[in-house]
């Protein structure tokens, strides 16, 4: 494969799929019983370490303010439906405007992203150009940089543009994401047989019709990776918003969690709101992740490793 | 070769323009910042009498100034080295649960499926990475809360003394928890990923060879896995020196939390609570120099040891 640029003969070895299915060879009679009870026993350890605070805030949600300053830590109280009224009442529903935000910047935000990622990537895998490499290496030594030299002159330049504090604001700088970039180069120089490519030329098809009709749709498994990556960074992202933005109007849920944990320091009855708004925030990363993780390409993941 | 009106760009220009989107997106939102910033960590404000009116406040070259300013900052010194004790938790804490969990998912393969144990395991220690930072942070900050800890409350039961979790040295393991938390599925699929890229034979040859699980862990396995923990590595490096969200959402949970702890956080101090930007920026600068500097090193270092193994093999 001529196209594989970036990842080293290692990458060639194992075409993406090909590694989980690798030969199974079984010995007869191999079955040892114990051998096969500790890494059982060490991984659930690992799973109710990680479910432990999941656990709770499922709980801690149930409990009423009085309960959850008195009563232990895992047993449900009887202010779930409270709760959620409470939240939902406070300052006429904000706090669904910040999940909508949420949902805003994430879901626009990673689809912007990954139109870019898999454009950029298809190029930079599929085509020969002059400057090809220098364009690939200016755009990954974006992962180095850090976000906070980037965050603060970024806030002083969109109040320059006069978009400081609005929704482009903390959408923009999102749209462009070098990992993105870096992932959908790899997949699509495993995925877009160049042959292909050059064949549809001769064919007569568009440089842009080839991208779109072609090589997109063989891009597709990877490019959802991609996605949901960009779709999980943005939903977590704190520090953009966190500087850009400062009418809560316009807050991620994340921040307005934040603000209202800071209020909660001094209206400790504001805590029950903020557990059970964790708890509302959770739930729909968990909900995608669980359906989605089946398609999950890992394996494109470990392609990135090994280059 | 045909072309179909000006539409469809020929293949020598389409590159370009199909690069167009990433580039103009790289330029204003990556490189003109960082050429600002730099640009406004050689500046200052000159202020005159009493800094009233408009043509008062004057903006001057200052050179090093701020570079100075910000090396000898001894507030920047002390969060800098409480970042480098917290990152000396987290990183080999989350890395090494990583690749024990990775191994323990791997071991005894024999082709056979994964039993739903692992499975599900497997599936729960990946699920905190679709957790955002902040609310990690704020879930395991009331569960270090006196009146709502299970800890507490344990070692109450047990009538033992109750350390203060968010305060001094039990504070830096607090919030290493929550990184650790948050990292290690991640890079436990990683680790796991490259571990089944092994091919079975390679353990069929070493068990009839007679090595034993542990054995074939810790010479075949761990081994080939070096180039996935060096990439783990890297970026755990990477984010631990730009911890920022978790000690800024455990701060109203406790007084310990200073603005300053982290060296992230004192940039957003100077710049937006001060507002000193040009003294905010130059010590951006200076953390993206490190952070750049320690990354190209450990690269360069990887790197050359990886070629050394090679030529010896």
């Amino acid at each position: 494969m001529s196209a594989t640029v970036a990842p080293g003969p290692r990458d060639t070895r194992y075409p993406p799929g090909a590694r989980a299915g690798s030969p199974v060879s079984r010995p007869a009679g191999a079955r040892r019983r114990p051998g096969r009870l500790v890494p059982t026993a060490v991984l659930l350890l690992g799973a109710v370490y990680c479910l432990l605070p999941v656990a709770w805030v499922l709980v801690a949600a149930t409990k009423s303010g009085r309960e959850l300053f008195s009563t232990f830590t895992f047993l449900p109280g009887s202010g779930f439906a409270d709760n959620l009224t409470d939240l939902s009442a406070y300052r006429d529903g904000v706090y669904w405007r910040w999940m909508a935000n949420s949902a805003f910047y994430s879901g626009l935000g990673a689809l912007l992203s990954t139109a870019v990622s898999a454009l950029s990537g298809y190029t930079l895998a599929v085509h020969r150009f002059r400057g090809r490499e220098a364009v690939f290496n200016v755009l990954l030594a974006g992962v180095l940089m850090p976000p906070v030299i980037l965050a603060v002159p970024q806030y002083l330049l969109m109040a320059e543009a006069g978009l400081a504090d609005s929704y482009l604001s903390v959408l923009l700088p999102s749209i462009l994401s070098p990992y993105g970039v870096y992932l959908a180069r790899i997949y699509a120089a495993a995925a877009v047989p160049a042959d292909l490519v050059e064949a549809s030329r001769m064919d007569g098809a568009g440089e842009w019709r080839i991208f779109r009709a072609i090589a997109l749709p063989m891009m597709l498994p990877g490019l959802v990776t991609v996605f949901l990556f960009q779709f999980v960074a943005v939903w977590n992202n704190f520090l953009l918003p966190y500087i850009m933005l400062g009418d809560d109007e316009k807050f991620p849920v994340t921040l307005g969690l934040y603000t209202l944990l800071q209020q909660g320091s001094n209206t400790p009855a504001l805590y029950t709101l903020v557990i059970t708004g964790a708890l509302l925030a959770i739930v729909p990363l968990i909900a995608l992740f669980l359906l989605i993780q089946r398609f999950w390409s890992l394996d494109l993941l470990s392609g990135a490793v090994k280059s | 070769m045909t072309r179909r009106g000006g539409a469809s760009a020929g293949p020598r220009r389409a590159p370009y323009v199909f690069l167009l989107p990433g580039l103009a997106l790289f330029a204003l939102f990556f490189a003109l910042p960082i050429g600002y910033a730099v640009f406004l960590s050689f500046r200052r404000v000159e202020v005159e009498g009493l800094g009233l009116g408009s043509g008062a406040r004057e903006e001057v070259w200052a050179g090093l100034a701020n570079y100075t300013a910000a090396l000898g900052d001894s507030e920047l010194l002390a969060g800098a080295l409480r970042v480098l004790g917290y990152g000396a938790i987290v990183v080999p804490a989350m890395l090494g649960a990583a690749l024990l969990f990775a191994l323990m998912l791997d071991a005894d393969r024999r082709g056979r499926r994964e039993t739903w144990l692992r499975g599900f395991s497997r599936l729960a220690i990946f699920l905190p990475y679709a957790v955002p930072g902040v609310i990690a942070a704020l879930l395991w900050g009331f569960l270090y809360l006196p009146d709502v800890s299970p800890f507490h409350h344990a070692l109450g039961a047990a009538g033992l003394p109750e350390p203060d979790l968010l305060d001094g040295g039990p504070l830096y393991v607090a919030l290493a928890n929550i990184a650790v938390w948050g990292g290690t599925g991640f890079n436990m699929i990683v680790i796991y990923t490259s571990l089944r890229a092994v091919p079975t034979e390679v353990y069929e040859a070493a068990r009839l060879d007679g090595c034993s699980q542990w054995q074939i862990a810790l010479r075949i396995k761990i081994p080939m896995v070096v180039p996935s923990l060096v990439l783990t590595f890297f970026f755990s490096l990477i984010a631990t020196l730009q911890v920022f969200s978790e000690p800024t959402t455990l701060k109203p949970l406790t007084n310990s939390v200073p603005t300053t702890w982290s060296p992230l956080m004192k940039v957003y101090q100077d710049a937006f609570v001060k507002g000193d930007i040009h003294s905010a920026a130059a010590t951006a600068v200076v953390i993206a120099a490190v952070t750049l500097v320690l990354s190209f090193g450990f690269l360069k270092a990887a790197n050359s040891r990886t070629k050394q193994q090679g030529a010896t093999r």
